[in-house]
């Protein structure tokens, strides 16, 4: 007899039930909260809402799933997101720190993006060096540049809030298209091009073994140290991505506040959607997880509570699920269950 | 006899070296540098990162990472300013509450790791989110402290010749220091910390108290901690929710630049009080030129980090190498 469902479709169970509790308790606390409208031709509402909102969580949830499946973890994503968007803003206007408040001339959409992703890269990829070729535990290397970052961003604003106005730029984070928001397409795009890559290539399964077993990769003949590097650089591209996506949304460069406290969101959507730390990694679940904690955020300020509040539910959160995945838990409450029946 | 440089030394002295070498230059470079009130005020300044590093610098040796100390610094500062402010409890009393919800929060912390293995990152990463979310819950901007214990506490301080001073902050770093390095030397439970940093398995087998230790030192980092606020508190006289945003680094790297091993089972709390010397001195540098803004703390706190990093790993290298050749 066939199971009814896959054990991958399995792991996504529990994420996509505390998804729809969620949407649940909107549909009869919050007033149209599942109303879509078109106005000109674009969608609008609740939903799309949390699905805009939450794009760049979930564009540095896929970079961290592969990371945090090579039992890493990235902790500089925010500051590389304050990075990218501090260097967009300053190429479209760079004499703003100077007091000047002309643009210049304008400058071309492809430099306003390559220079901040390919910066990003090169970050996230130093990352990697540090972790995989000089042996700095994840945590720690990526900690470096969670704070360095931010002050690099802000030597690049000269701690300045940079405001401008581009129009083809702005379209990435604000513009639509077929009448969709364009960073959900992103997202999508991008989720799409991973899961090519590393499901329908070995990349994906080189990823879950260097996180499972890396001395045993290595033995395989997995370039383990490159591989790692190179996750961590993906993650890097990832973050600049969603930093732009915040900039231009937005239509300034804030270095303080581009990202603050969204590793956590990232980690916490990671650890939801079933991905271990060092293993199994599942891309779907993490786009489910980074969008339970949207949903979530967006339902407590519609509560009224003030936003940085949320960050206490967003713990809880993944304490309970870092608990529930926990085997010695499970074992311990076996144990007792057996002792009680005795 | 001949003094060895050993293994164990070079990343100490590297330390002081260095130390060394930025308070001469700082020296040379700027009118007014050498002079004892520069100096005693790094023992002010870095008062509070020096507490918290000293409980890190235990964390560290275990082969652990506690990343909650700077929104737990927070926390505690909102805390005690809300509780002086809003209720008539006594300041003593404030005081103890806060201490004891620093070692609350470790206990959790520690046994969460311990009992139900889970990486200490993760924990201490909720930890930090929940202290900060927390420190919101309290109050969203910043409580000022207008107590007069608190006031007075402020203002006690050892009177040296000249209109110098040592303050009551600096009073209580210099002693926790002091109990550290004690705590770490000559007690079982110091001990204890170097062999689980050194082999968890092997302490384990030993029959040393692993579990207890592990619990213990993560209660007393986050007692530390509170500690560590109460002192950042009647440094500012305020209590403000987004104090202490990148702490986390300043004190692993004051750990790290002062010898101890990232990976666990040797350091030093003397190195760390050098490494938060040397922090302080690059911060009192970047005062003193006039024209850098205080963003460029936090990178060359992250350029000199990276650098004792690489100098541990070729060390650590080398050693194996020879080793080897042996």
């Amino acid at each position: 007899m066939k199971p009814l469902l896959k054990n991958a479709d399995k792991n996504l169970l529990y994420p996509l039930l505390a998804l729809s509790a969620i949407l649940l308790f909107n549909l009869f606390f919050t007033d149209g909260f599942f109303s879509i409208q078109i106005k000109n031709g674009h969608l609008f509402g609740s939903l799309i809402d949390i699905l805009n909102r939450g794009a760049p969580v979930m564009l540095i949830t896929i970079g961290m799933t592969l990371v945090y499946a090579t039992g890493g973890v990235d902790l500089s994503v925010g500051a590389i997101m304050a990075i990218s968007g501090a260097l967009s803003a300053q190429l479209i206007r760079p004499d703003y720190i100077k007091g000047i408040i002309e643009y210049g001339n304008t400058t071309s959409l492809f430099i306003v993006l390559s220079i901040p992703l390919l910066i990003s890269i090169i970050l996230g990829l130093w990352n990697g060096f540090l972790v995989a070729f000089i042996g700095v535990q994840p945590i720690i290397a990526t900690l470096i540049l969670m704070t360095a970052g931010r002050g690099i961003a802000q030597l690049i604003t000269h701690g300045l809030i940079i405001v401008f106005e581009h129009e083809s730029f702005q379209f990435i984070g604000s513009g639509f298209l077929f009448g969709i928001p364009f960073p959900i397409i992103l997202v999508i795009l991008l989720t799409f091009i991973t899961w090519l890559l590393t499901r329908k290539t070995s990349i994906g399964l080189f990823i879950e073994a260097i996180g499972a077993n890396p001395l045993a990769s290595h033995y395989m003949g997995i370039k383990v140290k490159m591989m790692k590097t190179l996750t961590y650089g993906f993650s890097g591209f990832c973050a600049g991505l969603a930093g732009i996506i915040v900039c231009s949304d937005i239509q300034a460069a804030d270095a303080n506040n581009a990202g603050l406290f969204l590793e956590l969101d990232a980690i916490a959507s990671v650890i939801i959607g079933g991905t271990i730390n060092g293993g199994r990694f599942s891309l779907a679940g993490s786009i489910i997880g980074a969008l339970i904690i949207q949903a979530l955020s967006t339902t407590i300020i519609t509560r009224g509570i003030p936003p940085q509040v949320v960050l206490v539910f967003k713990a809880f959160i993944i304490i309970i699920v870092a608990l529930i995945q926990s085997e010695k838990l499970r074992a311990q409450l076996k144990d007792l269950l057996k002792r009680g029946r005795k | 006899m001949k003094f060895k440089l050993n293994q164990k030394n070079i990343p100490l002295l590297t330390t002081l070296l260095v130390f060394i070498i930025i308070y001469v230059a700082g020296a040379f470079m700027y009118r007014g540098f050498f002079s004892p009130r520069v100096f005693i005020n790094l023992f002010i300044d870095n008062a509070f990162v020096g507490i918290i590093a000293v409980g890190m610098t235990f964390v560290i040796i275990s082969g652990g990472i506690d990343l909650s100390v700077g929104s737990f610094v927070a926390f505690t500062g909102v805390l005690s300013a809300n509780l002086l402010a809003n209720t008539s409890l006594d300041p003593v009393v404030v005081i103890i509450i806060c201490l004891l919800s620093g070692a609350l929060f470790g206990f959790s912390m520690g046994s969460l790791i311990h009992f139900l293995e889970l990486p200490p990152f993760l924990v201490t990463l909720v930890g930090m989110f929940l202290a900060r979310g927390l420190s919101f819950v309290i109050s969203l901007d910043s409580v000022p402290i207008r107590d007069e214990t608190f006031l007075k506490l402020s203002s006690i301080a050892i009177h040296l010749n000249k209109g110098i001073k040592i303050p009551f902050i600096a009073i209580i770093f210099i002693c926790t220091v002091i109990l550290g390095v004690l705590l770490l030397r000559y007690t079982r439970f110091g001990r204890n910390v170097y062999a689980i940093g050194g082999n968890e398995k092997s302490a384990l087998l030993m029959g040393l108290p692993v579990g207890k230790t592990k619990v213990l030192i993560y209660t007393l980092n986050s007692t530390l901690c509170a500690l560590g606020g109460l002192v950042y508190s009647l440094y500012t006289l305020a209590g403000y929710p987004l104090a202490g945003t990148g702490l986390e680094l300043d004190v692993i790297a004051a750990v790290v630049i002062g010898g101890t091993l990232l990976t666990g089972g040797m350091g030093f709390i003397e190195g760390t009080l050098i490494g938060i010397l040397i922090l302080g001195l690059i911060q009192t540098i970047i005062t003193f030129q006039g024209n850098l803004s205080t963003w460029w703390t936090k990178i060359f706190i992250g350029v000199l980090i990276s650098l004792f990093i690489l100098l541990q790993r070729y060390l650590s290298t080398r050693n194996l190498n020879k080793n080897i050749q042996k």
